[in-house]
């Protein structure tokens, strides 16, 4: 069975550049590479009436989005290189938690995201991505600048 | 300026509250039909809710008890299948239907019950919170059961879709119509009551009991009317404007709203520590022998579990239309996440503001009615509270309105097939109303929202009470699942 790694992206340049990394220095050259955004949700955020009734209608939309805008283009441009076991995944749930979720399922041995830069405040507010998967991954991380 | 405008007006507040008066009046006396059985006299309608919540208490078998925490198993998400991540959760579902139920009816009506029936209504009002578990179980359940799905994706549910649809699905689509038609109108009305008169009244009164009273700046004779006409702008922005990020500031301000008051409470009561055991004394020995209350007994027994379902709604319907959102094949599950609200509401909140008032001995004042009795008997041991709560009392007041306002349009939406002129005009005159409701007196006001609120009651229990073998099942073959392992908590399902 070949490798799996999961790339992590956010529709940012860093998770373009954490693809093509993952595709040039990551796993052995049959890897198969599973291109995944995850849509930020939480199940404890407040919503109004308004929301709760079209949840469903915005979920697929926001699903949709995801994966026509950032997933797609990306899986393509691998293919497009000669990668050919590139699959898209859109997910809803906290980003980290959800990515290694995913790495479980599909026996991952690898991580990969790319890193926005921001600022130490925002971080240490509202935590990252990054930061958050080396804590809780259960398979190596790396983090594409 | 605004002070010489308030004082030129004098009369308009007056007037308003006059010719709402006869309106009210003659609703009352409809709804409250009132009956003596072995000397005691009661409204009807109270024994309807309550023998209501004594039913299905016995017969879904104190799931009131037993349900408890399921219920709180499901809303941690521990049953939550992969596929329901990102759509509305039980958690969300709840959160939004106690938002529109705390407000209002926990700081001032408690208030209200403490001076109409002494502390032993509080006794009769946890009762009655406890028992109204088992009838929104029920409600909710149908509620998501026989939502309806529409053509652009979202969900419309609540009681005329079960009255409707699951009548039609036992053979009797008349009467369900009829009942839905019924339930529809009088949700209409009721949302122009309860859930946004009264709170803009309150609202009101106490800003102008911080702002100094008769003598301050919102005691002149116009200053209802324009307290109203501002908040009516706050609501209609978000309402009709289509505002929603005032909407979601404040869903997320009310629950913190929520926390902050009831640890108050703890702090008030906690420099009362002494008082609280004749504080229960007096919650109890006024539950059976109350002095000095019209009615002796059943007057207070009524005065409490009015009071409860005016703050937690169980029976009304209401929260079935908020619950119906949630994504879950199963309606039950929905049904035993609604156990929690009346605890939440009333056997929480209730019982700490009632705790509050009776070991400060605010109540024993004479001439403090409503949400004032309330902000004196904290005033006792905190004195800025009187501010802090007039801003809670805001926020409580506009987030119950946006609920109300939601809950009235899906009833106008039901009514005129999703026409968009009714909406706008029912929205209109929601805004109106809380003009009115600002500038009219408590009791003018309080007896036109409970005679309107109860009316709800009665096409929604009459269809819950035909559709509960509908209910029983649902619950069954859940219990059945949980027992045989078919339903399992996420963590333990193959491959997780």
């Amino acid at each position: 069975m070949p490798e799996v790694v999961i790339v992590g992206v956010d529709g940012s340049e860093a998770g373009t550049r954490a693809a093509h990394f993952a595709v040039d220095h990551i796993g052995e050259p049959d890897a198969s590479i599973v291109v995944a955004y995850v849509v930020p949700w939480s199940a404890y955020s407040i919503q109004t009436a308004e929301e709760n009734e079209r949840r469903h209608v915005a979920k697929e939309q926001e699903a949709r989005s995801a994966q026509e805008h950032i997933v797609d283009p990306l899986v393509a441009a691998l293919k497009e290189r000669g990668c050919d076991a590139v699959e898209g995944v859109v997910r809803h749930g906290h980003p980290a938690e959800t990515l290694c979720q995913l790495a479980g399922e599909r026996g991952a041995l690898h991580v990969v995201v790319g890193r926005r830069g921001q600022s130490k405040v925002k971080s240490m507010l509202f935590g990252s991505t990054p930061g958050n998967l080396i804590q809780i991954s259960s398979v190596p991380v790396t983090v594409v600048p | 300026m605004t002070r010489d405008l308030l004082a030129q007006e004098g009369g308009l507040d007056q007037r308003v509250n006059d010719a709402f008066t006869t309106v009210s009046d003659a609703v009352q006396a409809v709804i409250f039909y009132e009956v003596t059985i072995a000397g005691a006299t009661f409204p009807l309608v109270v024994a309807w809710l309550a023998i209501a919540a004594i039913f299905f208490t016995v017969y879904f078998g104190f799931i009131n008890v037993r349900g408890v925490k399921h219920s709180v198993q499901l809303v941690k998400g521990e049953y939550t299948a992969p596929d329901e991540v990102g759509e509305v959760s039980h958690f969300q579902a709840l959160a939004t239907a106690v938002s529109g139920t705390v407000g209002l009816g926990n700081i001032a009506g408690v208030a209200v019950a403490i001076t109409i029936g002494g502390p032993g209504a509080t006794f009769w009002m946890i009762l009655a919170g406890l028992l109204s578990m088992s009838t929104k179980f029920a409600e909710c359940t149908l509620g998501v059961k026989y939502r309806r799905e529409n053509a652009d994706g979202t969900v419309s549910g609540g009681p005329m879709f079960y009255l409707s649809r699951g009548l039609a699905e036992q053979g009797m689509a008349a009467l369900g119509k009829v009942l839905a038609v019924a339930f529809a109108v009088f949700c209409i009305i009721g949302s122009l009551g309860g859930g946004n008169a009264f709170q803009a009244n309150q609202a009101f009164s106490q800003m102008r009991n911080v702002t100094g009273g008769e003598e301050g700046f919102l005691g002149g004779g116009a200053a209802g009317v324009v307290f109203g006409i501002v908040l009516a702008t706050a609501v209609g922005l978000v309402i009709i404007g289509g505002i929603k990020r005032i909407a979601r500031v404040t869903g997320k301000l009310v629950p913190f709203m929520a926390v902050f008051y009831v640890l108050c409470c703890f702090i008030v009561l906690g420099a009362n520590f002494g008082a609280i055991p004749e504080a229960f004394r007096m919650i109890v020995e006024g539950a059976f022998s109350p002095d000095g209350v019209a009615g002796g007994i059943v007057g207070v027994l009524i005065t409490g579990i009015q009071r409860a379902a005016f703050s937690n709604e169980a029976g009304l319907g209401s929260a079935a239309i908020a619950h119906s959102a949630v994504r879950t094949n199963r309606p039950v599950t929905e049904g035993y996440v609604a156990l929690l609200e009346p605890f939440i509401d009333t056997v929480v909140i209730c019982t700490m503001t009632a705790l509050t008032i009776i070991v400060t001995g605010a109540f024993t004042q004479a001439g403090t009615e409503g949400v004032q009795l309330t902000s004196d008997a904290f005033e006792t041991v905190l004195p800025w509270f009187p501010n802090a709560l007039a801003v809670a009392v805001v926020l409580f007041a506009f987030s119950t309105q946006l609920a109300w306002s939601y809950y009235g349009a899906k009833a106008t939406a039901y009514l005129f097939n999703e026409s968009k002129v009714a909406d706008t005009v029912y929205k209109v005159v929601f805004l109106l109303f809380i003009v009115i409701g600002a500038a009219s007196s408590l009791e003018v006001i309080i007896g036109f929202s409970d005679a309107m609120i109860f009316a709800m009651s009665i096409p929604n229990l009459i269809g819950v009470y035909l559709l509960v073998r509908v209910v029983k099942r649902e619950l069954k073959a859940h219990e059945e699942g949980l027992r045989t392992g078919e339903i399992v908590k996420l963590k333990d399902r193959a491959g997780a």
